[in-house]
Order: C-alpha cells, then sequence, then structure tokens
C-alpha cells in the first residue's frame, strides 16, 4: 500500500504555488496588445432606458471601442440562459423574462449591465465609462420578496405575471392534510433563510482573445466548469462553435457556486475581442461582485410538523418563497425545487411530507447555488423544526432525533430520494460524547454564575450530492447530464498524467486525485500530474459543483484506471509469455503466476508504446484510457454537528465555546482535506446564522456593498472544530466516497440557531443572529420574563 | 483611483507652502481612511501631501503635566510607547486596539483626529482627556474641534502635535462593528481630578460627543453601580443595519461601564 494512497493525508501539492504567489490566476494572464474592458452599470433598481448617449466616451483618452445592447444584437449574440426547466403545480413552463447581455430597453437591478467601454488601460477605460450617459426613466422597484406576488406591485417581466417565475409542489398533500388532522401536537415556524453574497477572495475576471488566422477564440475565465461556460456560450449565444472556442480556467480563486454561471461579462469580452482586434481583459472589483456575481438562499418559509403523542413525526407541511433576483441564472430554477424540496425528510423517517414553492422575480440581483444550494435552505427547516417540536414535548431534542431516525437502507422518502446508506444513530452517538452533551447543564450554570447566557444545538442534516444520475435529473427539467469525463494518459517513462472534466478552486483535486492514481497503479504522487480546466486538453466534463468532483469526478478516473490496467495486465503476459489471465497486477508489479517474472508498471508502459512485444492486430500500441462515470443514484452525506454558544446578553455578542461535527463521508481519500472541508463549510454556515447580512433599501440599493458592513467570518469567530467521521461506505461509486464540500454549510445555520434559540429561551430570531439582533431578542425575553 | 499629483514634503514650511500653492491638495497622514476612498473613486484629489518627510512630527514626550504626541506618530508607535504607557496607559491600549496591525503600523493619531470619522477611536479619547490640538497656526480646544462629521482644519491647517493633560485615569472600551471592526459605540473615560468627562464615538449622528448624564454621575461617584439605571438621549444617535439609536443608547451605557472598570483596574 502506497504512502500517498487513499486514505492518507497527504499535504496538498498546489498549496506550494498558492502560497508563495506562483499560482496563475484568470488576473495574472495578460495577452499582447491587451485592451481592458469597464462595465456602465445600473444605478437604478428599476428604470426604462430612453437613450444611451457614447460619444464623449468613445471620444476619451485610449478608447477603443464602447458597445451597446444594439452592438451586441446586431451580431446576433443570444440571450444568457437558464439551464433547468420547471414546470408549475399546473402544469406549465416557468416564466422566464428576457436576460440580455446588455441591456437596452430596461434596467432591472442595480448592478444591472448597460454599456461596456474598451480602453488601452483600465483607469482609461473607467475614466470613459463616467463619460457615457444613459438616460434612464425611474421606474418604481419591488425589493421585498414578501410583497413580489402583491397585486399592483411593480412587474419585471411582461412573460411573468406577479412577478411569479413559478408554482411548483412535491409531495403528497391529501396524505399530509390526513396525517396532520389526527397529530397529537404540531409545531409550526416562520423563518428567513438569509440572501449571502458569495465573495469568493477572487473576484470574476475574463481575458478573451481572437485569432483571425484560425478564426477561433480563446477565453480565460474564473469558471467552475468551464467545459459548460463553451457549451452555453455556442449552443445558446451563439458566440462560435465549440471547436472554435476554447475556454481555460486557470487556478481560481474560490467559487461556491457562484462560478459555475454564465454571466454577461465573459460573453462580451469574448464578442468584443474580435469586435476591436484586440485581447480584451476584465476583472471584477470587489464592489462588482458584490452587485453582481449570483447571491445565494433567500428564503421565507412557513414550515409545520406534525407529531403523534411520543413526538415520531407524522407529516410535514412545507410552503416557500425564493426570490430569483430580476433575472433567471443560469441554474436558478433548480436551486428552491429540486436540491431542496426532496431533502425536507432529513435523517427522518417521515410518512408524509408536501412541499409548496413560489418562486418571484424582485429587483434585485439574481440568485442562483450558493455552496449547498437549496440543501442548506432544507436542512435548516426540518432541524429548527425538530429541535422546536423536541422542546415544545418535552422531550430531549437529541432523544427526538433519535426516535425518528432512518434505520433500515435503502430508505425510499416520500420527496423523490431512495437513500442507499447510512448509520444516522452512531453519528449522533459519537457527536453527543464529543460535545459532553450531558455535561452542559453545568456549563450553562457556570455562565449563568457570570451573568452569561449559554445555548447548546444541534443539527443531523442530510445533502444529496453529485448532481448525477443523468437520467434522473433529466426528467427533473435539467439540461445537461450529470456524469463526469476523465482520461488516464501513461507516458512511456510510466508518469501519468490525469485529465479530468472536474475543475479544483480550492479542493485540492490535484492532490486527492493523484492519491486515487498513487493507489491503484502503485506509483507515488510525484509521478501523477492532475490537469484540469481547459477545453482544448480535457475532453467533455461537467464542472466542480454539488460536492460531485469525488463521488463522480474521481469515480471516473477510478474507471479509467481500472481500463489502463486491463490493457497494461495484456501487455505484461505478451511480454512475460504467459497468457492474459496468468497475470496479477499489486501495489504497482505485474506478476506471472506460477514464475519469478515481475515487471514494474513504468516497464510494462514503456513496452506500451515500444510496440516490440505484441501483434498489433490485437494490442493497439499505447497506454491511455478514458471513462465516463454516470453513478446509478446521488449520494447520502449526513451527519450530526452541536454548537454550543455564551451570549454576553448586555451587547448581545454570541461567542462560539465549542463546535462537535461528526460527519459520515463514506471513505476518505485525504482524511486531511475532508476535515479542512468541513471546516471551510462551518464557517461560511456561520457567517450565514450570525455575520452576513445583505440589506436592500426599499429603492433596491444594496446597503451593504462593500466589507465595511458585509460580515464574513473570520477567524477569530469561530472555535477550535472538533470534527469527528464515521464511514459508511457509498454503494453508489467504486470509491465508496460521499462528498464533503458542502457539509459544514448546509449543518452549521441550524445548529447555531437552535443554540442562541436555546440560550435566550425562545424561537424568535432569524438569520442572522447578529449582535443586535441577539440584544434584541434576549431584551424581548427579559421584558416577558418580567412581566 | 483618478490622476492626482503627489508631493511629499520635507519640512513643515514646504507642506505649507504646497497647501498655499495647490488649491486642491489634500494632506497624507498614513492614508489609512484617504487612500481607500481615492481606490474607490469615492473622492477625488488633485495634488497630495504625504507628510510622512517632514522631521519633527513623529515624537512622544511628557512635557510636565502633558503628555505631547507628534501628529505622525503611528498607533503602533502610541501602542508600544514607554511613555504612553505609563502616563496614560488606556490610551496606548486603545490604540492596540485600532483596526489591524497594517493600518496601525500606517495611519497616525494626527490623520485621525484631522479626519474625524464619527467611528474612530482617537476622538473620544481628545475628547474626554480634553486635549489640546496644535496646528501650524494656533491651539485648538478638542470641544472645538469636533463640531460635526469629518470637519475641523482649515484647508492650509496641519495639525502637528496633540497635548493630552494627564488624567488621575483614562479608560477606553469599544463594541466593535461586526463587518468594519469600527466602534459601533465606543466611551472613553477620563476622571481628570477636576471631574470625569465621558466621551462617546460611533454612535453619534454628528460624530464624538460628550455624554453628560453619565459625566455628572461618575463626577458625583465614580464606580460602575447605578450606571445602569441612567438613560442615554438616542434622539441624536445613528440607527443602520448594524443597530438602532436605542441599541447605541445602551452600549454606550456598558461601554462607559466596561471603561471604568477599565479605569479601576488600572
Amino acid at each position: 500500500m502506497s504512502d500517498t494512497g487513499i486514505g492518507k493525508s497527504v499535504k496538498r501539492t498546489e498549496d506550494i504555488r498558492f502560497i508563495t504567489g506562483t499560482g496563475r490566476y484568470t488576473d495574472d494572464i495578460n495577452r499582447p496588445g491587451q485592451v481592458w474592458a469597464v462595465f456602465v452599470r445600473s444605478p437604478h433598481a428599476h428604470a426604462k432606458i430612453r437613450n444611451i448617449d457614447i460619444r464623449r466616451a468613445s471620444a476619451a483618452p485610449g478608447v477603443v471601442g464602447v458597445f451597446t445592447g444594439k452592438d451586441v444584437g446586431a451580431d446576433k449574440i443570444g440571450n444568457l440562459i437558464c439551464g433547468w426547466m420547471i414546470h408549475s403545480k399546473d402544469g406549465s413552463p416557468m416564466k422566464a423574462g428576457v436576460h440580455s447581455v446588455l441591456a437596452t430597453e430596461r434596467v432591472r437591478y442595480v448592478g444591472d449591465h448597460v454599456v461596456v467601454v474598451i480602453a488601452e488601460s483600465k483607469n482609461q477605460a473607467r475614466d470613459a465609462a463616467e463619460l457615457v450617459e444613459v438616460d434612464y426613466e425611474p421606474l418604481p422597484a419591488v425589493v421585498r420578496l414578501a410583497d413580489a406576488q402583491t397585486r399592483g406591485q411593480p412587474q419585471l417581466h411582461d412573460e411573468a405575471p406577479n412577478n411569479t417565475v413559478y408554482q411548483w409542489h412535491l409531495g403528497d398533500k391529501a396524505a399530509v392534510d390526513a396525517a396532520f388532522a389526527s397529530a397529537a401536537h404540531r409545531t409550526k415556524l416562520e423563518f428567513v433563510n438569509n440572501r449571502l453574497v458569495p465573495n469568493a477572495i477572487e473576484p470574476r475576471a475574463a481575458v478573451a482573445e481572437y485569432d483571425t488566422g484560425t478564426g477561433s477564440y480563446t477565453l480565460y475565465t474564473t469558471s467552475q466548469n468551464p467545459h459548460v461556460t463553451r457549451l452555453v456560450m455556442s449552443a445558446f449565444i451563439g458566440i462560435a462553435p465549440e471547436n472554435k472556442l476554447r475556454v481555460i480556467a486557470p487556478d481560481v480563486g474560490g467559487g461556491f457556486g457562484s462560478k459555475i454561471f454564465i454571466y454577461a461579462e465573459e460573453v462580451v469580452c469574448t464578442w468584443a475581442a474580435r469586435k476591436v482586434g484586440r485581447p480584451v481583459k476584465w476583472v471584477s472589483d470587489r464592489n462588482e461582485s458584490f452587485l453582481a456575481d449570483a447571491h445565494g438562499r433567500d428564503h421565507l418559509t412557513i414550515a409545520e410538523a406534525a407529531m403523534d403523542a411520543e413526538g415520531k413525526v407524522l407529516a410535514l407541511h412545507v410552503r416557500t418563497k425564493a426570490n430569483l433576483g430580476a433575472y433567471l441564472s443560469t441554474f436558478s430554477s433548480a436551486v428552491p425545487t429540486y436540491l431542496y424540496a426532496p431533502l425536507l425528510s432529513g435523517q427522518y423517517d417521515i410518512p408524509a411530507i408536501y412541499c409548496e414553492v413560489d418562486a418571484v422575480y424582485t429587483n434585485t440581483t439574481p440568485v442562483d447555488a450558493y455552496r449547498g444550494a437549496g440543501r442548506p435552505e432544507a436542512a435548516f427547516v426540518i432541524e429548527r423544526l425538530v429541535e422546536v417540536a423536541a422542546r415544545e414535548m418535552g422531550i430531549d431534542p437529541a432523544e427526538f432525533r433519535m426516535r425518528n431516525f432512518i434505520r433500515k437502507f435503502p430508505h425510499q422518502t416520500p420527496v423523490l430520494f431512495a437513500y442507499d446508506a447510512g448509520n444516522y444513530p452512531a453519528c449522533m452517538k459519537l457527536a453527543l460524547e464529543n460535545a459532553d452533551y450531558s455535561g452542559f447543564a453545568a456549563r450553562k450554570q457556570a455562565s449563568a454564575a457570570k451573568g452569561k447566557l449559554r445555548g447548546i444545538g444541534l443539527s443531523a442534516y442530510i445533502e444529496a450530492c453529485g448532481i448525477a444520475p443523468s437520467q434522473a435529473i433529466g426528467q427533473l427539467g435539467a439540461g445537461v447530464g450529470g456524469w463526469e469525463s476523465a482520461e488516464i494518459r501513461v507516458n512511456v517513462t510510466g508518469t501519468v498524467e490525469v485529465l479530468t472534466g472536474s475543475h479544483a478552486h480550492g479542493q485540492g483535486h490535484e492532490t486527492t486525485f493523484a492519491q486515487v492514481v498513487s493507489e491503484r497503479l502503485g506509483i507515488p504522487i510525484e509521478q501523477v500530474t492532475v490537469i484540469h480546466g481547459d477545453t482544448d486538453k480535457v475532453q467533455m466534463g461537467m464542472g466542480t459543483y454539488g460536492s460531485r468532483s469525488g463521488p463522480v469526478g474521481a469515480s471516473a478516473i477510478y474507471r479509467a484506471i481500472d481500463k489502463v490496467i486491463v490493457k497494461a495486465t495484456k501487455v505484461a503476459a505478451r511480454c512475460m509469455e504467459v497468457p492474459d489471465d496468468g497475470v496479477e497486477f499489486a501495489d504497482g508489479i505485474f506478476s506471472a503466476r506460477g514464475t519469478n517474472r515481475t515487471m514494474k508498471f513504468g516497464e510494462v508502459a514503456l513496452q506500451a508504446y515500444v510496440a516490440h512485444k505484441f501483434n498489433p492486430a490485437e494490442i493497439e500500441p499505447g497506454l491511455k484510457e478514458s471513462a465516463f462515470f454516470d453513478p446509478p443514484n446521488f449520494t447520502f452525506p449526513s451527519g450530526v454537528h452541536i454548537a454550543e454558544v455564551e451570549i454576553d446578553p448586555e451587547t448581545g455578542k454570541t461567542r462560539i465555546e465549542r463546535w462537535s461535527a461528526v460527519d459520515d463521508f463514506g471513505n476518505l481519500i485525504n482524511p486531511m482535506i475532508v476535515e479542512g472541508q468541513v471546516h471551510g463549510g462551518v464557517a461560511q454556515g456561520v457567517g450565514q446564522a450570525m455575520l452576513e447580512n445583505t440589506v436592500y433599501d426599499d429603492n433596491g440599493q444594496l446597503l451593504t456593498a462593500s466589507f465595511m458592513d458585509y460580515c464574513l467570518p473570520r477567524a477569530s469567530d469561530l472555535p477550535s472544530l472538533n470534527v469527528g467521521m464515521t464511514n459508511t461506505p457509498c454503494p453508489s461509486n467504486p470509491l465508496g466516497v460521499k462528498g464533503c464540500g458542502e457539509a459544514g454549510a448546509i449543518a452549521a445555520p441550524a445548529a447555531l440557531i437552535n443554540a442562541i434559540t436555546n440560550a435566550i429561551g425562545h424561537e424568535d430570531i432569524d438569520m442572522p443572529a447578529t449582535p443586535f439582533a441577539v440584544w434584541r431578542a434576549a431584551q424581548q425575553h427579559e421584558k416577558q420574563a418580567a412581566e | 483611483m483618478y490622476e492626482f499629483e503627489y508631493l511629499r514634503p520635507s519640512t513643515l514650511a514646504d507642506a505649507e507652502r504646497a497647501l498655499r500653492q495647490h488649491a486642491g491638495a489634500k494632506l497624507l497622514a498614513g492614508g489609512q481612511s484617504l487612500i481607500p476612498a481615492l481606490k474607490l473613486r469615492l473622492n477625488r484629489v488633485e495634488c497630495l501631501v504625504d507628510l510622512s518627510g517632514i522631521i519633527g512630527m513623529n515624537s512622544i514626550e511628557r512635557r510636565g503635566s502633558l503628555l505631547a504626541i507628534g501628529a505622525m506618530v503611528t498607533h503602533a508607535e502610541v501602542a508600544e510607547s514607554s511613555v504612553v504607557k505609563k502616563a496614560i496607559p488606556g490610551l496606548a491600549q486603545l490604540a492596540a486596539d485600532i483596526g489591524d496591525p497594517q493600518v496601525r503600523n500606517c495611519g497616525t493619531i494626527g490623520g485621525s483626529i484631522a479626519n474625524n470619522d464619527p467611528s474612530a477611536d482617537y476622538p473620544a479619547a481628545v475628547l474626554a482627556l480634553g486635549a489640546t490640538l496644535k496646528t501650524n497656526k494656533r491651539e485648538i480646544a478638542a470641544e472645538d474641534h469636533f463640531k460635526g462629521l469629518f470637519a475641523g482644519l482649515g484647508q492650509d491647517e496641519i495639525l502637528t502635535e496633540v497635548l493630552f493633560p494627564i488624567p488621575r485615569c483614562f479608560g477606553y472600551a469599544k463594541f466593535p462593528n461586526p463587518a468594519s471592526r469600527f466602534a459601533l459605540a465606543g466611551a472613553a473615560v477620563a476622571d481628570t481630578g477636576k471631574g470625569v468627562r465621558v466621551a462617546a464615538t460611533g454612535a453619534g449622528m454628528n460624530g464624538v460627543f460628550r455624554v453628560r448624564e453619565l459625566e455628572a454621575a461618575l463626577s458625583s461617584a465614580f464606580r460602575t453601580e447605578g450606571l445602569k439605571k441612567i438613560n442615554i438621549d438616542s434622539s441624536n444617535l445613528i440607527s443602520d443595519v448594524h443597530g438602532n439609536a436605542e441599541y447605541r443608547a445602551h452600549l454606550i451605557g456598558v461601554m462607559t461601564k466596561r471603561a471604568v472598570d477599565a479605569c479601576l483596574a488600572g
């Protein structure tokens, strides 16, 4: 067994370049003769464009081009698309408004893209952008999700009456109604799942060039899925055929979903590169990121659970309004539907669930997938409901969950999914032990003696990862497949290149994927290079999101290695002059059974290429195989997170004192990287629950559009995290892995709000539970207690 | 940034000349507020006159009953100064808690006071301690400087030194805005020997201000008991996404109590 194989905490090989400044991000790419693009954006949340005057801007120093939507339209460049079709309960398709790459008639949110100014330098482009005169006629805006469907509100798109994109549902309403009628106890909650701004550390960027000689384009861009970018820009937007468009996503500094989507800026830059005959570069600044990167979450939900007298959950009824912003971003429609409602069963055996979702337009930045995408929203609903139900019924919340856990697998929920494997009680037991749950009462007393409020909260989350199988997601409306591809190129000297359709933007694939190869072929990871993110090098792939790179991406690599081993075994058999089935392969050595003949993997690779020892009519020379892996099911990671907080009632300041996470990600390729993913996910979940506050004023201006007002979690906001694991292998892929990237962000918000509400003694607080919000909630509790 | 001219004079006289010659000139004294504003194009200057080359504006010394700090002394230097730690330890602590290490190594006391940001820490100390601001033209009492947001010095006026009367004790406590880490509300408390002065920052719509209700209570008895009961007028306090006026009024009381605790402990 290799030291760098599966299950080893190998240090991340890519970190050397990331932490020594030798990474190569899109902003590091500069092409000869390059010019800079700056976008003129709408200052209004909603306005009619009466006229655009570009004369002064066009005459400004250094300007090489100023273009509007009319110029783009004249070249037959299409609109941005939403790639997942959702049908309403009445069977009608979702109502998608037109989303132009540059707005011509109307703008619908602050930050909407209107004009592109291209100049020799970035500063010249900025100066000229200020000279573009757009004559706006401001229109009334609808900003609040709760108001969007109300009669008489401003209407965003003619295609969507009452600003309603769809009215969707899932589950059996009659069964739920019947269960509620017979329930011994009901718990009803209303909550906000707050809007979040993704804020990857690297802002979005694009460098595009056009080669007049070959008639082809190259786009360097900050993408989580360059092949899908190429597909959409070719097939739907019409920039160029796929074979004339190369998309490269080099090192990418974080995505969290926000870099899955195909945005206006990269489309416009690619189109403009040919128009101006020079490479065009655009780099978003932070303020632009706040306004123009797709946001996450933004739900209002009323949820009700029905229980029998013993606390067994009989049914759930969930009614959600989801804000999709001003336009439908690339995968936005799927997030509050198929990535949300099927998760509402959580880890529990619930006989009946019914969920209704209305998705609406508002004059705000578009909303799409953000770390967890629908699943954090679902986990928040079910984990707040069971916690409060337990409190109301006087049952310990851990015990309440234990009574309701699914214990037999596979388990068909009433909302689409068939969970393949899991062991929920084992996770819970370990988490309670690690959290010293039984010692909490004493700690609460000690805090009270200091005038502090202490609370503990649980979250037993589940997620569905992989965003595959293709047939299943196709039936649900996805416009693409959900498989992943891999190619293994064994070089003549036995080193290996792995070409993967997954894309790393912080996950550590260059290490973990190399570990899979190291394990299977018995070679050290130094001999393995992982290549990703270039459509000219890598065959079609689907990219990275939905915690799919392990279960789907690495599994494709696994399958390609299977093929390499089959072929190498044949070559080895010929070389050692034994039948094919007379060769065994283990730890990098081919052995001819019953002889003392062996060959190292590298020797066999050499023989495959020199092709001296076999008949090319029987075996093709070379050693290179590819595989497309399409799993039979989603994967279902799960876990229990327990948060313990101490609140200073004088200021509302909440300190997280302890955090105990036990996750079941199945088999682990690199436990250290997995733990790191849990840390990052929890940090983002903590950010959502108590720090990140996205606030629009009534005119649709984003009040929290910089880090002066938008609070991202810092190291000092977090405790030392106690991360434990249970490992129930996943039966749906050859590696037995489930995916781990989103878990923390899914688990954390409910754990933290459950802890805070436990501390303040009532349930009336929304996310984010900022110091101000907690202080008010604590005050309210004091006042009620005094009365 | 928009284009601007950059000058770095080496004497005060040269700096004054530069200000006279360039009507739109602004002084650069560390740049921890001005440079970000310029980068975001929120501010535009014709000319920047960088004071960092001027000799004689960065000393810290005890002068009898005064602590004199040169306008170009950085926050880090105040935080680490043995002279400050001995004379007004609470002031060294205040400086140590400003921003982050980069801000503390570049930002200066003069820059902070001249900029008069309503959420800055130094203005509260200057007002609570009743410091005197020395410029190239005059001496200004703290009360006369902090009259409204970002107001203060004249166009050709350069702050050169801050003179702090050494109090019996001084303490400062702030509740940071979770995002920016500026004070959401901060309170500086000084027992001057001739009464107690309390100044609040981060909370007032017109910037830093003295909290007379608390001063009266603390002047009659310098202790934390009873402070909780004092109602602070919230009518001129800021309400924003981070907290309303009522919360800030409450925090001024809590921070004052903590500042008094710091005083009594020091």
